[in-house]
């Protein structure tokens, strides 16, 4: 048997050690497409690591995912970019009480002013406002000056419960970095 | 008017009418991207379908699952169907969910608070 050459791919052990720890479920990095989002929500769909959690916990997971991975081709905006830019990511992970789903893309810094406005918005609102907003928003208003934020956001924060981080960081003139982590109560908790 | 029969794939739903019983059934999982062209068919249909009633139809929801966009043009169906009732014409809508899936129970529950002139009667399977 041939020993693993520990220097030459010591990284994948490593790398397997740091998923386990941080309870990463799932990881992609690279360029968003309906394929991409379709196999990603495939594989979440088949993953045990959500063994014992309730049927309707899963469909909730699958629900946030489905938004956040539209999210992504919606804001990811330096498509023409080299791939540096023009790739995004997504993490599906858990804590002790939470799932978690973040991901990360490069936005124009011109669009965030709009999205921040809207973020903000929805991070103000309890369960019964985002049900109106998501109402306005659907048929066709937008009374409430959300602004950039579209209805998928506001599904995130429905559906999460919870508020959803996010954070615009300088990366250049024209480009910022946009993480947005949305966070799921387990139901086994 | 044509017939409506649209094979499932893994992320849009089956559409199927049932001439013998008048029904259209929605199943499955709803998610492109582009949910305004996949749903062109139904609006369509439900255009021609003024001009050619059955003598009664029922417009059967059971999604899995289905994403904003899929939310938006369902919106826009349910209201066209209710425009249909509002005509005369007898439509009933059955808005499916598995017991428990709150989410999808409240989603039936919201497009019924927009309708004028009908009801969707919410069932738990």
């Amino acid at each position: 048997m041939t020993k693993l050459n520990v220097s030459k791919l010591g990284y994948s052990y490593e790398m397997h050690k740091t998923l386990r720890k941080q309870k990463i479920i799932l990881v992609y990095e690279g360029y968003f497409t309906q394929d991409i989002t379709n196999a990603i929500l495939r594989m979440t769909e088949l993953n045990e690591s959500f063994g014992g959690e309730e049927e309707m916990m899963k469909r909730k997971i699958f629900n946030v995912m489905v938004e956040c991975l539209q999210n992504i081709c919606k804001h990811a905006d330096a498509d023409h970019e080299s791939e540096d830019k023009r790739n995004s990511i997504l993490i599906l992970g858990k804590t002790d009480e939470n799932y978690f789903i973040t991901t990360g893309n490069y936005i124009y810094k011109k669009n965030i002013p709009a999205l921040e406005e809207g973020l903000k918005h929805i991070n103000t609102l309890d369960k019964d406002g985002l049900k109106k907003l998501f109402k306005e928003i659907r048929s066709g208003g937008d009374v409430s000056g959300a602004g950039g934020a579209g209805l998928g956001l506001v599904d995130i924060a429905r559906k999460s419960g919870r508020q959803l981080d996010y954070n615009f960081a300088n990366i250049d003139d024209r480009y910022s970095y946009f993480p947005l982590q949305a966070s799921i109560v387990s139901t086994l908790n | 008017m044509e017939d409506i029969n649209i094979v499932g794939t893994v992320d849009t739903p089956e559409i199927v009418l049932n001439k013998d019983d008048h029904t259209i059934t929605f199943s499955g999982k709803s998610l492109p991207e582009d949910a305004a062209s996949f749903y062109q068919p139904v609006v369509d249909w439900l255009e021609s379908y003024r001009n050619e009633p059955f003598p009664c139809v029922t417009f059967v929801f059971k999604f899995m699952y289905f994403n904003t966009s899929s939310s938006k043009l369902l919106l826009d169906i349910i209201c066209q169907i209710d425009e249909v009732h509002g005509d005369g014409h007898d439509t009933k809508i059955q808005w499916h969910y598995k017991d428990g899936d709150e989410d999808m129970e409240e989603a039936g529950e919201e497009f019924e608070e927009v309708l004028a002139n009908s009801s969707i009667e919410l069932i738990a399977d």
